[in-house]
């Protein structure tokens, strides 16, 4: 799913060792390095095709453009061809001829004594027939000055080259010299004057021609371009055919044809780029959190208590998707953006340095705005960050001490701090959201700038003819080309940072220093021989970090079938005996043996085998009642499992359940704590072992059950060597030994008799008991 | 959803009109860019243009480009003022309400679902009013306003853009339809992964004493196997995405150009070059076109889930509150009395009564203890004082006063309340005992001591870094649990309260412990009343009463001794906590 720019959501933590940190995950990635290579080679050729593709599109409307302006060449041709024919050199040599005034004495007379006619005209045609004797061209010229009353009188029908020529068309023709825009000939004389002429292999006939001369003709000398285009579309085909623009068809088909493929090819590229990473990003995630969850049952027992369990899941969630997420986006976005940044600025300044100079640099502007406002956003958003900790911790506190937030009258108190919080939280969250939302409207901003001095720079270019108007074209595309990578290279930048950081804590977690290794232990013992004999000799034992050992010299020992005690007030250490018994912590000198065996020489595998072990945190899975109760044995029949439910008193109560011993337990199930603990303790009694762990709390339980658990308990200690955290004073009398723990010390040891005796601190938790 | 919007102020409003003129002054500069770039791009086709021409036209242009960008930070502004406002506002009403929300109801949202409803579904809608907000009204916009400007320019230039984005919205509806579910068990799987992980950390010594590693990891293992596979299905199926989208969007501009050719080709002269004008103009807004309707489609992926957000706020604004509070100022005549008159209570839609017709009365100065077994309803009973539930029938009298009559102030100024589990909160020690208002103005220093020391806290108190200054972690996280409860009790006893309420607010101290300070608080309490309920025998024993409940019903009263005698049920815990010896030692 696409995931918002610039969300104020984003991550901003930031990793340690950055460098350290990108090395390591991409040495971790060294199995999925032939994939990557193919995502990444196919990453840098999509861009290479994204970056070759506008030069295509610029040949495609360079030959597009060829379509619209008029073809000069022919043009000029055809006005030449027919516009020659009515110069007056054409008109001087054939004119005489054409015409063949009767000058003839007597039609002189005739028109002279003509009274229709003025005065005027006679003297002027007087004067014209002197002419015809000095310069016969200026006579001709001028006999268009002449009325048509006398012109009619000196024409006559003739044949010209065969051709009738009436006595109206000899007027029209002295009048072409005379008004070039009314240019009006009969067909016969465009016959004479045109003929046929051939220009690029369009036939062009006289009287197309003829029509041609005279729709130029009739045009204005500054009318514009468009005027004469219209004028141009009336004119009959041949003519448009010769002149129009022509646009090579078959070319375009061929370009648009290669984009296809180009873009098909760029598009599939990208696709198998797409699966290629999310293959590894999977894979790698997958990896990783199995990692993770082997390595929790490696760690020692003190790494979970310095570490919080929530920490550690948001590792295999939070940290591990994170570094999914940004090896599917923007880690193949990152080769295709650099390659797609670099690509595009030498393919500008191939195209055209001054161009190039002037995208890069117009955008340049916008980008320095955009950094200056990055750089001070972040502190908003890690600002935001923070404050919405501040009230989301506030009302986390507030709602689940909520009882106690309102009998101690503390809502006043608790809404000043909230509205506090709040409006801190309404502050830095008005700032970073108007700032990340920026973003988007200046990358706009920038893309239109640049579009405009790459236009207004490309024109000069242009009209200079220098390039030609597809360079533009490729340069808008260039632009976008160029200012979009960088963008997606500052957030995939961001998002690396934060994969940094994720990883940092993934890797932190793997690499943590693991429990000794156990190989070349060759002791084992079998459970079934056990006898049942533990000795501590001289324990002693200290937590990391802790300046005194927790246990000093402690000697103790225990008989087969024996139960002892563990008593002492809260905080005294009483895990910690179990911590020592079930090796999971090694102990700093001194020894503890099983049958004689030390420990030190046996496996923790072992020993666990030999232990049962209860404890008060009645630990269930989201499973059925019957594997939570076998747990991790193996042929177990049903039968044993129910005769096992039978003696601890569950069966029946896992019978009223409605899917029995399948129902699956879940947190909100009717399973009340005092049945929780029946449950583990029938999950305890199915494991047969010489040694018993127990710890007895029994808080919280109602009293029916408690007896029950009590019942089962008891059960559970035949016949075992049972180390008992002990709370019910009768368990402690009946104890064969008592360990008294203060402060994590064992500070006596005894039956209850001799402890009583003692009247030390034994004596003393024991009495406080029932004071008045 | 739009009932939340209702939360906007006059102010609120008036920008969001603000806005949503900016965003049409934005898209209508926005759209004007196309048309100088046509101009400038007929201008540079054109023989002779004079190149003042060009700058001026491209001024215009950059002059659009910039007045967009200035509209769009506006807008921008504005969105981000009424988001955060909107958020803010909406956050404080659930605060509010939920402060004053029957405990009943708390219990049915559960605490951990009512923070995320306060913080993470807010915050959800406020990004919605953010973005969306913006993105909605700009996409319909722009696509109605470019299709406009298009729509004559040529049908077989509409035809071809109808057709691309149909192809994009089919494209992305069916990969919303295939994946959207599926997300959805992403998330179920993702939640199992860490519970399986969790379940291992928790249950840590016993996987371990099981020699369960394996079949641990195998159970993660497995976990982890679906959900990659399903993520990479998922992933897959969106892979898809870009490049049809590329592909959509190239090909679309190419079908322009490629039909534009054909159309001039067959026009006459005088249109040829309007016509390649047009072409580079419908190009880019078609681009407009597009990119709305990808934006829309972005909306609704938004949109469903700000929905689902704004379904889970609504839920807790429109709860009803059932515990009216009442105006008695809690001036009374009699001091420490409790008096409970035939109480029953069941909850709202139960049919079965947890209590039912329960009446005794303590005076000044004694003690009243209630034991049962789980689920006999006596923290339910305690629970009635301090109006956590309100009595179904009956009344609860505190001083003679019905506590329904009570102002909850007025009330809680009489009462010290010691929760289960006590709490906790991010603040000094003293910070912690002196917490809250008892109307009697600041608790001194010296009042905070004696409290700690009578609670038998001022031992490891003392033992901090900073003592009374020592900074306890939200939660409690840096005390032990029965250093919290001690912390806890010292506050009640900070309080200096006519009646203390323990509700097992002793099990996580040591009986050593546990009898010191009971011993101690009776001495510093003289006269206050106290009401405890405990599990352990030894912590009552010595109440003045003992009130013996099972499922819901008072079966016995009485000291301990007489209720030994008299009460079979009584008899039972006493026995299976205590030998018969001890029992006849006390």
């Amino acid at each position: 799913m696409p995931r918002p720019n610039h969300g104020p959501n984003d991550n901003y933590e930031k990793a340690k060792d950055f460098k350290g940190a990108i090395k390591r995950l991409f040495s971790e990635l060294n199995t999925y390095k032939i994939l990557i290579i193919v995502a990444f080679t196919l990453a840098i050729l999509g861009s290479i095709i994204s970056i070759l593709a506008p030069n295509r599109l610029s040949d495609l409307t360079d030959e597009i453009s060829a379509g619209l302006v008029i073809n000069q060449d022919n043009m000029e041709a055809l006005n030449k061809k027919a516009t020659e024919n009515l110069s007056e050199e054409k008109l001087k040599q054939i004119l005489p001829e054409l015409l063949s005034p009767n000058l003839s004495e007597n039609n002189i007379q005739n028109i002279m004594s003509d009274k229709s006619i003025s005065n005027k005209d006679k003297e002027n045609f007087q004067n014209i027939l002197k002419q015809f004797n000095e310069d016969k061209e200026a006579a001709f010229k001028a006999l268009s000055s002449l009325p048509n009353t006398i012109l009619e009188k000196i024409f006559k029908e003739t044949k010209y080259k065969g051709i009738t020529i009436t006595i109206k068309d000899k007027i029209s023709i002295i009048k072409i010299g005379e008004d070039s825009k009314n240019i009006n000939l009969s067909k016969n004389l465009q016959k004479i004057f045109f003929s046929e002429i051939t220009i690029d292999g369009v036939k062009i006939s006289a009287e197309d021609q003829y029509k041609y001369v005279k729709a130029l003709g009739s045009l204005d000398e500054n009318v514009d371009q468009s005027e004469i285009y219209k004028t141009l579309d009336t004119l009959p085909k041949s003519i448009t055919k010769a002149i129009e623009p022509v646009m090579n068809m078959d070319k375009i088909k061929g370009i648009t044809l290669l984009l296809v493929c180009m873009y098909l090819t760029s598009a599939l590229f990208t696709y198998i780029q797409s699966i290629c990473m999310t293959n590894v990003a999977n894979k790698f995630a997958n990896n990783l959190r199995s990692r993770i969850s082997v390595k929790i049952n490696k760690l020692p027992l003190k790494y979970f208590d310095k570490h919080q369990v929530g920490d550690i899941l948001s590792r295999i969630t939070n940290d591990v998707d994170m570094i999914a997420q940004s090896m599917n986006q923007s880690l193949a976005s990152l080769v295709s953006s650099i390659t797609l940044f670099l690509g595009s600025i030498i393919m500008m300044f191939i195209t055209n340095w001054i161009l190039a100079l002037t995208a890069i640099l117009s955008s340049l502007i916008g980008f320095i705005g955009m950094a200056f406002i990055l750089k001070n956003s972040q502190k908003y958003f890690i600002q935001r960050q923070t404050e919405l900790g501040n009230l989301n911790g506030h009302i986390e506190e507030i709602y689940s001490g909520l009882n106690v937030v309102r009998a101690y009258n503390g809502k006043e108190e608790a809404n000043k701090k909230f509205d506090e919080f709040n409006s801190k939280v309404c502050q830095s969250n008005k700032k970073s959201q108007f700032l990340s939302g920026l973003m988007q409207p200046i990358m706009a901003f920038i893309g239109n700038f640049g579009y405009v001095a790459v236009c207004i720079v490309g024109a000069v270019l242009t009209m200079n003819g220098q390039i030609s108007f597809g360079v533009i074209v490729a340069f808008m595309t260039y632009v976008r080309l160029f200012t979009n990578p960088l963008s997606q290279i500052a957030q995939a930048m961001t998002s690396l940072q934060s994969t940094a950081a994720a990883s940092e804590r993934v890797f932190d977690f793997v690499d943590e220093e693991e429990m000794k290794k156990e190989d070349n232990i060759t002791k084992h013992l079998v459970t079934k021989d056990v006898k049942g004999y533990i000795d501590f000799e001289n324990v002693v034992f200290k937590y990391d970090g802790n300046d005194e050992p927790t246990i000093k010299n402690f000697t103790a020992h225990a008989k087969p079938g024996q139960k002892i005690a563990i008593v002492g007030p809260t905080g005294a250490g009483k895990t910690t005996m179990v911590n020592l018994l079930m090796k999971f912590y090694d102990i700093n000198s001194g020894d503890i043996k099983i049958d004689g065996v030390s420990t030190k020489d046996l496996t923790r595998e072992n020993i666990h085998d030999l232990f049962t072990m209860v404890l008060q945190d009645t630990w269930l899975f989201e499973g059925s009642i019957k594997e939570n109760i076998i747990y991790n044995r193996t042929n177990i029949a049903e039968e044993k499992v129910k005769e096992v439910c039978k003696e601890v008193g569950l069966d029946h109560f896992i019978r009223t359940l409605s899917k029995g011993y399948d129902t699956i337990l879940s947190d909100n199930e009717s399973v009340s704590a005092g049945q929780r603990q029946l449950l583990t303790i029938a999950r305890g009694m199915i494991k047969e072992t010489p040694f018993l762990i127990l710890d007895e709390a029994t808080s919280n339980v109602d009293t029916r059950t408690e007896e029950l658990v009590q019942t089962a308990m008891d059960k559970l200690t035949e016949g075992k060597t049972s180390f008992i955290i002990a709370h019910r004073l009768s368990t402690i009398k009946n104890a064969d030994l008592i360990l008294v723990m203060k402060e994590g010390n064992i500070v006596e040891q005894g039956n209850h008799e001799e402890l009583m005796k003692q009247n030390g601190f034994y004596a003393n938790l024991y009495n406080s008991q029932f004071e008045e | 959803m739009l009932k939340l919007l209702k939360n906007l102020t006059k102010k609120e409003w008036i920008y969001a009109i603000f806005c949503v003129i900016l965003i049409v002054a934005q898209v209508w500069l926005e759209l004007k860019i196309p048309d100088y770039m046509s101009e400038i791009t007929v201008l540079v086709q054109t023989e002779g243009s004079k190149i003042e021409d060009i700058i001026l036209n491209g001024g215009y242009m950059v002059l659009c480009a910039l007045g967009s960008l200035i509209f769009a930070a506006s807008a921008g502004y504005f969105a981000a003022y009424i988001a955060s406002e909107f958020s803010k506002n909406t956050r404080k009403q659930i605060f509010s309400k939920v402060q004053n929300l029957d405990t009943e109801e708390i219990k049915n949202f559960q605490t951990s679902s009512l923070i995320t409803r306060t913080t993470n579904d807010v915050t959800q809608i406020e990004m919605l009013i953010a973005m969306g907000l913006q993105l909605l009204v700009k996409a319909p916009i722009t696509a109605i306003w470019a299709i406009t400007k298009i729509l004559n320019k040529g049908w077989q230039w509409s035809a071809i853009t109808g057709v691309a984005v149909l192809i994009l919205l089919s494209v992305i509806t069916t990969l919303m339809i295939i994946v959207i579910p599926r997300f959805k068990i992403v998330q179920k799987l993702i939640d199992k992964i860490n519970g399986i992980a969790r379940e291992n950390l928790t249950g840590i010594r016993v996987v371990r004493a099981f020699n369960a590693e394996e079949y641990q990891e195998e159970k993660f293992g497995k976990a982890n196997n679906k959900l990659t596979d399903l993520q990479l299905f998922n992933q897959k199926k969106f892979a898809i995405m870009m490049p049809v989208m590329y592909l959509i969007m190239y090909g679309l501009t190419l079908s322009i150009y490629f039909i534009g050719a054909g159309l001039i080709q067959n026009s006459v002269l005088a249109d040829k070059i309007t016509l390649f004008g047009n072409m580079i103009v419908f190009s880019s807004y078609a681009m407009q076109v597009i990119m709305s309707f990808l934006m829309l489609a972005m909306i609704f992926m938004i949109i469903p889930r700000a929905e689902v957000s704004a379904k889970r706020i609504n839920e807790v604004l429109d709860t009803k509150q059932n515990i009216v509070p009442g105006s008695f100022d809690g001036d009374t005549k009699e001091k420490g009395t409790v008096e409970f008159k035939n109480v029953s209570f069941k909850y709202p839609d139960a049919d079965e009564y947890v209590l039912e017709n329960i009446s005794f009365k303590v005076n000044q100065g004694e003690t009243i203890a209630f034991i049962g077994s789980t689920g006999s309803g006596k923290s339910t009973l305690i629970n009635l004082v301090p109006r956590f539930y309100d009595a179904t029938e009956g009344e609860v009298l505190i001083d003679g006063v019905n506590v329904k009559d009570y102002k909850p102030e007025a009330l809680n100024n009489k009462l010290g309340y010691v929760p289960q589990k006590a709490v906790m909160f991010a603040g000094t020690v003293k910070y912690n005992i002196s917490y809250g208002d008892n109307g009697k103005g600041e608790i001194s220093e010296d009042k905070i001591k004696q409290a700690a020391k009578v609670a038998q806290a001022s031992e490891f108190i003392e033992k901090m870094d900073d003592k009374y200054e020592t900074h306890i972690a939200q939660g409690g996280t840096n005390v032990s649990g029965g250093q919290k409860q001690r912390l806890a009790i010292a506050r009640a006893i900070a309080r200096d309260p006519e009646i203390y309420i323990f509700d097992d607010s002793f099990s996580a101290l040591d009986y050593k412990t546990d009898a010191v300070l009971r011993k101690e608080l009776k001495n510093y309490t003289q006269n206050a009343t106290s009401l405890i309920v405990a599990q352990r025998i030894g912590t009552i024993m010595n109440a003045d009463k003992i009130v013996v409940l099972d499922s819901g019903k008072c079966v016995g009263m009485g000291t301990h001794k007489e209720l030994l005698k008299t009460c079979d049920v009584y008899k039972e815990i006493a026995l299976s906590q205590l030998s018969k010896e001890e029992l006849e030692n006390a």
